[in-house]
């Protein structure tokens, strides 16, 4: 994390290095993701630390945001409760349109299997599958047995198209204590758009790398979000990372701001 | 928070292919786990090898019992009642439609005398008269006999040899009674010659032909006896074959045929047949080999009480046409049976004019033996039970057979608890994984996986766990019960001891019966347990809130 910090300061400006010219999304293009006053405050040995007051963002279709606040300023709270992990105590959570927020637990699993890719500091694989199961286990998750294996051709075969993408396509069946980090991120960014979604949340994605490896993982994002129209929402504490994205929202004291940028 | 507990889903099919894979790997990485269920594994050998052999040696005694007592037996409380035929014909009138046979037959003590190497011996006996043309349709008296035609029809007439030479039983050592290989008439010659040849070579101990000879002089009788006892040592380290010649010459040479000498030549005669429950006629050396006292064609003595008020002792000889081996060590070493005509005779009660004597009991054998309990209550309706009991043969040996079951069912349910203990060893285990697993399952909810399918994971989890447990000790179970008298060969050498004395329990071969239903019921109780201990830690996790998991370090 302090690595990320002092390698920020050093960030060559700007997305100069990207072939295709970047075009800022639309302003008026449909607000895919939104949220509404929400709050959320947790408990420590009976205080009630508030860490979010009234959260307001929107999150427009195939925008790049980064959310960018203080450790402990309820950033990944925020994604949590965006990608239906958590519940607000209050506000909601709308999705194209439709609130998600209260939706049973079934239809909450589903938007997460589907809708909304996450990825994370940690990059969570599990331990026991190879790098190409890893990418594969949303669509375990969503198919029964017996559909798997009818259209496991088919799965695989996008599995490694995607592993291709992120360019990890020459260590399918590594465990990923046999990768790097930068490697295993690589892995679990595939994970996330396995089954398609049109949303990816990011949460502090290179904040275990190193800074070259962090800007690689950051080289991906961008591409995914121009050649793949994908929405993106990372959050992070470093201001250098934010300035890849089209938008960058502040939270400060648990509600959200406008930044400068 | 609510997290709702759900069923999981009923088809196989329907189960997501996560749990498949992350179950498997599970299974396949975490030997502890493995570890865990070695104590289902060897709960569930355990009880399988108990339960066969207990219901092999069950089995086996039931059949023995049930082999030598007929279905039903109607007996007298007093010393016996009169015409037999008449009570027959009264059991016919209540219950004709289930009986397939009867017989009647006298039980009386009685002690048996006879000589060998010059010493006599008595053994008490229970000595039945049974009526040789109908006990074999009242119980399998017959197939206890040891020669194959009195097997086929019994008869007592004694034949020349054919008797068995082997225990008929699996796994005896062949050869264990090659001294019935001359058993029979030619034996009895044999023994005859071998006396005459004696008394030539030694005129001085030939004794004088009296009558009267129950005085037998004592020092003959005990210089006969040293001899003989020590031509057995010189010869006492060979096979029984070699003991015979040297021993029996000499019970013949004793009175038997003294006092009938002129009218009875025991060469081409004999007395009245008797069958000699095989344990009486031999005994068991240190290396459990059966060496013989007695064979079918030697002569005994029996002494009874006779019909009297009060009663005197009757005797009478009686020549040994066959051994009866039930292997029942009770029946095998007290029954002698002897004809129930000449029995009658003896102890007075058979009437001249119309030959009928007296019985003390009626062996009834049904068509179908589950009825044993209804014909049983039908005779007690109709019958004076003060003066008659009517028992089936559960009721005879029921304490016996109760003794077994009551054993068996302590037992599996002291090794079922072996196996719940078990239980909370997997249930300890499953937590620790689950504990280990936390960040795991937090990051296959955000995956978008539903509490009921990391419930799933545990649950098929322990489920395969409780599998491979009892599947493994079920295979060993079998083999260990397919395999058991080798291994208790091998635990013999290995100990130095007998681990399983035949002497002891009249079989070579430990009994096993392998019940399908039992085994199955044993499997799927273990795999119950391991799904029931795994249900709580699975439980726990399918309850962790994913943020919390995701953030566990």
């Amino acid at each position: 994390m302090s690595e990320t910090k002092s390698a920020a300061l050093r960030t060559p400006r700007r997305r100069s290095e990207s072939a295709v010219p970047h075009v800022p999304t639309a302003p008026d293009a449909a607000v895919q993701l939104k949220s509404q006053g929400l709050t959320k405050t947790y408990r420590k040995g009976g205080v009630p630390i508030p860490v979010l007051r009234g959260v307001d963002v929107e999150v427009r279709r195939g925008e790049f945001l980064a959310i960018i606040g203080q450790s402990g300023s309820g950033k990944s709270t925020l994604l949590h409760i965006l990608a239906t992990l958590d519940a607000p105590d209050s506000g909601e959570v709308h999705y194209e349109g439709r609130r998600i927020d209260n939706l049973p637990h079934g239809q909450r699993d589903r938007v997460r299997n589907g809708q909304i890719g996450m990825i994370f500091q940690f990059y969570h694989l599990l331990p026991e599958l190879t790098a190409l199961e890893n990418v594969l286990s949303p669509l375990m998750i969503s198919s029964s047995i017996l559909g798997y294996w009818r259209r496991r051709r088919e799965y695989t075969d996008r599995a490694k198209e995607l592993l291709n993408v992120v360019g990890l396509g020459h260590r399918l069946k590594h465990r990923p204590r046999e990768l790097s980090g930068g490697e295993m991120q690589r892995a679990a960014i595939a994970r996330a758009l396995i089954s398609g979604p049109q949303v990816l949340l990011a949460d502090e994605p290179t904040g275990n790398l190193d800074r070259g490896t962090g800007q690689e993982i950051l080289q991906i994002l961008g591409r995914l979000n121009r050649e793949r129209q994908l929405t993106i929402v990372m959050v992070t504490h470093d201001m250098a990372i934010a300035e890849r994205a089209d938008r960058v929202v502040r939270l400060v004291e648990g509600r959200a701001e406008r930044s400068k940028l | 928070m609510d997290w709702p507990l759900e069923l999981p889903p009923p088809l196989l099919t329907d189960e997501p292919m996560y749990k498949l894979i992350l179950c498997w790997r599970y299974l396949s990485t975490r030997y502890i786990a493995l570890a865990s269920v070695i104590s289902v594994t060897l709960g569930v050998a355990t009880m399988i090898v108990v339960n066969s052999v207990m219901s092999g040696f069950a089995h086996e005694m039931k059949d023995r019992i049930h082999g030598i007592l007929s279905d039903v037996i109607f007996e007298s409380h007093g010393t016996g009642f009169d015409d037999p035929e008449y009570h027959m014909d009264r059991i016919r009138d209540v219950a004709g439609d289930y009986i397939a046979g009867m017989t009647p037959t006298v039980h009386v003590p009685a002690m048996l005398t006879f000589e060998y190497s010059g010493k006599s011996y008595t053994r008490p006996v229970t000595l039945i008269g049974i009526d040789e043309k109908t006990q074999g349709q009242a119980s399998d008296f017959g197939k206890y006999l040891l020669h194959p035609g009195n097997r086929e029809k019994m008869s007592f007439e004694l034949r020349d040899g054919g008797f068995d030479t082997a225990d008929r039983q699996d796994g005896a050592p062949a050869g264990g009674r090659s001294a019935l290989g001359e058993a029979g008439w030619s034996y009895r010659r044999w023994c005859v010659e071998r006396k005459k040849a004696f008394d030539a070579e030694h005129p001085q101990r030939v004794e004088p032909p009296e009558p009267s000879g129950n005085l037998v002089p004592d020092g003959s009788e005990s210089t006969a006896g040293l001899n003989d006892r020590e031509v057995m040592l010189t010869s006492g380290e060979e096979e029984a074959d070699s003991e015979e010649p040297a021993g029996h010459p000499t019970s013949m040479a004793a009175d038997p045929f003294q006092p009938q000498a002129e009218t009875f030549d025991p060469a081409k005669e004999q007395h009245t047949g008797l069958v000699l429950g095989v344990a009486l006629s031999n005994f068991r050396d240190e290396s459990g080999q059966e060496q013989f006292l007695l064979l079918p064609g030697d002569d005994v003595r029996l002494t009874f009480p006779n019909a009297a008020n009060p009663p005197g002792a009757a005797t009478d000889w009686f020549t040994i046409v066959d051994l009866y081996e039930s292997k029942m060590s009770e029946y095998d070493s007290t029954f002698v049976f002897v004809p129930i005509q000449e029995l009658q005779k003896l102890r007075g009660t058979l009437n001249p004019q119309t030959n009928i004597g007296d019985a003390n009991s009626i062996q009834i054998r049904l068509k179908d033996e589950r009825d044993a309990e209804l014909v049983r209550d039908k005779l007690r309706q109709s019958f004076a039970m003060q003066l008659y009991s009517v028992s089936t043969w559960r009721d005879k040996q029921g304490p016996l057979l109760a003794a077994v079951q009551m054993e068996t069912s302590i037992l599996n349910i002291l090794l079922f608890l072996i196996i719940a203990v078990a239980g909370f060893g997997i249930l300890a285990i499953f937590f620790m994984i689950v504990i280990e697993k936390t960040r795991d399952i937090g990051v296959l909810k955000a995956l978008g996986a539903s509490g009921r399918g990391i419930m799933g994971i545990f649950l098929s989890y322990g489920l395969s766990l409780g599998m491979v447990g009892s599947g493994v000790g079920m295979v060993l179970g079998l083999m260990f019960v397919t395999n058991i008298n080798q291994i208790a060969k091998g635990l013999s050498w290995l100990t130095g001891h007998e681990v399983f004395d035949p002497s002891i329990y009249y079989f070579y071969k430990i009994p096993t019966i392998i019940e399908p239903w039992t085994v199955t019921w044993i499997v799927c109780g273990a795999m119950l347990i391991a799904v029931m201990a795994s249900v709580l830690p699975a439980r726990r996790a399918a309850r962790l809130h994913p943020v919390e998991a995701l953030r566990y370090e």
